[in-house]
C-alpha cells in the first residue's frame, strides 16, 4: 500500500476502540438517524469474525432474537459506534465462528474464559474506563501470563491517567456517580 | 473545461463524520503540472494546452524533447500530454489539484490494466458450454457464422484475442476531496490502470446541462 493511502488511513482509525477478538461477547453503541435526530441503540452478541485491516476493519456480530439469528457487520472505526463494551471474553479455537450458525439453543454458546479474581472489580475498572478495556488484558493474562505483561502495563498507565476524575466521585460514595464521570472521562 | 495530470495510487475508503457512510475513493496524486505551450483553434486548427508531468532527470528524455521544454522554460518532465479544450491555462504557469474543487463531475482515462490474449468468457463475456455428458465444448466460442453462404466470417465477430492494455475513459465520477498540500485528488469509485499508472483527470461536461 502506498503510503500517503496508509496516511490517510491511519488517520481515520479510532484510538478509543477496545481490544476484542471472536469469541467476546461484545455490546456496541451506534447511532441510528431517524430522520432529524440520532439515538443511540445496543447491538448485543458474540463476535463471529474481525476481518480486513487498517481503517477497512470490520467485525460482525451474532446474537439470537425472539429466536432467530441476526448478525450485523459493523466497521471497527465507524464514527457512528460510539462505544464498544466487552461483556465476556470467549474461549474458542478459530479466527471464524461460522459454526454457531448451524446451532441453536443450548449448543450456540460460546464458553468464557475463566477470569481471576472476582467478577464485580472486573467491571468496576472497566466502568472506570468506559469502554472495556480492561477486560482483555486480564483475560490475556489469565490464559497466556507472558503475552499478558504488556497489556497490563498500558493498563496501568490508563488507570493513572484517570485517577484525578474518579477520585472525586469516590469520595461522595456513590457508585453511580463513579460510573458516569468515568464514562465521561475518555472525551476530556 | 478543468484538467491535470497524475498518477493513480490505489483505492482506499472515507468515512463520512456525519452520516458514518463509507465512501470508496481512488487516490490520485496530480500536478503540478507545467503548461508547455498553449494551442489555439486559430493557429494550430484545434484548442487545446500541453501539459507535462513527473519531474526527472535531464539524461532520462530525448534531445529533441528536452528542447522543446526548454524552448518553454519548463524543466525536464517524463510526460507530455495534451489536454483538449482546457481553459484557464496561461504558458510558464502550473495546473494544481486546486482547480478542482469537491463535488466536481469529473471522467478519468488511463490505459486499463492488461490481461494478455483472453479468450471469449473473459473478454466478451460469454457463457460456458456444459461440462459433463461428454460434452467439449466448455470454453469453446461456439458458432462464428453459417455455412456456404456467406462461406466465410463476418469482420467484426467476437473472438478471442488481446484484453486489457487499452486506453479507457470512465465517466460519471465525482471528486469526493482534493489536498493541495499533498497534490492529491480523491475521486469517488474506481478509476482504469494499474496502480502507479499514468491518468488523465477532466472535468465532465455532460449534454444539455
Amino acid at each position: 500500500m502506498h503510503r500517503i493511502i496508509q496516511d490517510l488511513e491511519q488517520r481515520q482509525l479510532r484510538s478509543d476502540r477496545p481490544r476484542f477478538k471472536p469469541g467476546d461477547t461484545v455490546r456496541v453503541h451506534f447511532q441510528v438517524i431517524e430522520g432529524q435526530r440520532r439515538r443511540v441503540q445496543v447491538f448485543e452478541g458474540i463476535v463471529i469474525k474481525r476481518q480486513g485491516a487498517g481503517a477497512r476493519e470490520t467485525f460482525t456480530v451474532r446474537k439470537q432474537s425472539f429466536g432467530v439469528g441476526v448478525e450485523r457487520t459493523f466497521p471497527l472505526h465507524s464514527p457512528k459506534i460510539e462505544k464498544i463494551e466487552v461483556a465476556a471474553i470467549g474461549d474458542v479455537s478459530r479466527a471464524k465462528l461460522y459454526y454457531l450458525r448451524g446451532k441453536v439453543g443450548k449448543k450456540a454458546r460460546v464458553r468464557e474464559v475463566q477470569r481471576r479474581g472476582p467478577l464485580s472489580s472486573v467491571d468496576a475498572v472497566a466502568a472506570g474506563v468506559g469502554d472495556g478495556t480492561q477486560a482483555e488484558p486480564d483475560a490475556g493474562s489469565a490464559a497466556e501470563p507472558e503475552e499478558g505483561a504488556e497489556p497490563e502495563a498500558v493498563a496501568a498507565e490508563e488507570a493513572v491517567t484517570d485517577e484525578p476524575a474518579a477520585e472525586e466521585p469516590a469520595d461522595e460514595g456513590s457508585e453511580a456517580e463513579a460510573k458516569e464521570a468515568g464514562a465521561e472521562a475518555p472525551s476530556v | 473545461m478543468k484538467g491535470i495530470v497524475g498518477r493513480k495510487l490505489g483505492m482506499s475508503q472515507v468515512f463520512d463524520e456525519e452520516t458514518g457512510q463509507v465512501t470508496p475513493v481512488t487516490v490520485i496524486e496530480a500536478g503540478p503540472c507545467p503548461v508547455v505551450s498553449v494551442k489555439e483553434a486559430a493557429v494550430d486548427g484545434y484548442d487545446a494546452v500541453q501539459v507535462a508531468y513527473d519531474e526527472v532527470a535531464e539524461e532520462r528524455l530525448s534531445k529533441p524533447k528536452l528542447g522543446h521544454l526548454k524552448k518553454n522554460g519548463v524543466a525536464p518532465h517524463r510526460h507530455l500530454l495534451e489536454l483538449r479544450g482546457l481553459t484557464g491555462a496561461t504558458e510558464g504557469e502550473a495546473v494544481t489539484v486546486e482547480s478542482f474543487e469537491v463535488g466536481d463531475k469529473v471522467k478519468v482515462s488511463g490505459v486499463s490494466i492488461g490481461k494478455g490474449f483472453a479468450g471469449t468468457i473473459k473478454r466478451h463475456n460469454f457463457s460456458r458450454g456444459p461440462t459433463s455428458h461428454g460434452s467439449h465444448n466448455v470454453r469453446k466460442p461456439g458458432s462464428v457464422g453459417a455455412s456456404a453462404t456467406p462461406s466465410r466470417v463476418f469482420k467484426g465477430i467476437k473472438m478471442a484475442g488481446r484484453l486489457g492494455g487499452k486506453r479507457v475513459t470512465q465517466v460519471g465520477l465525482t471528486v469526493h476531496s482534493v489536498d493541495p498540500e499533498q497534490n492529491l485528488l480523491l475521486v469517488k469509485g474506481a478509476v482504469p490502470g494499474p496502480k502507479n499508472g499514468l491518468v488523465e483527470v477532466r472535468e465532465e461536461i455532460r449534454r444539455g446541462s
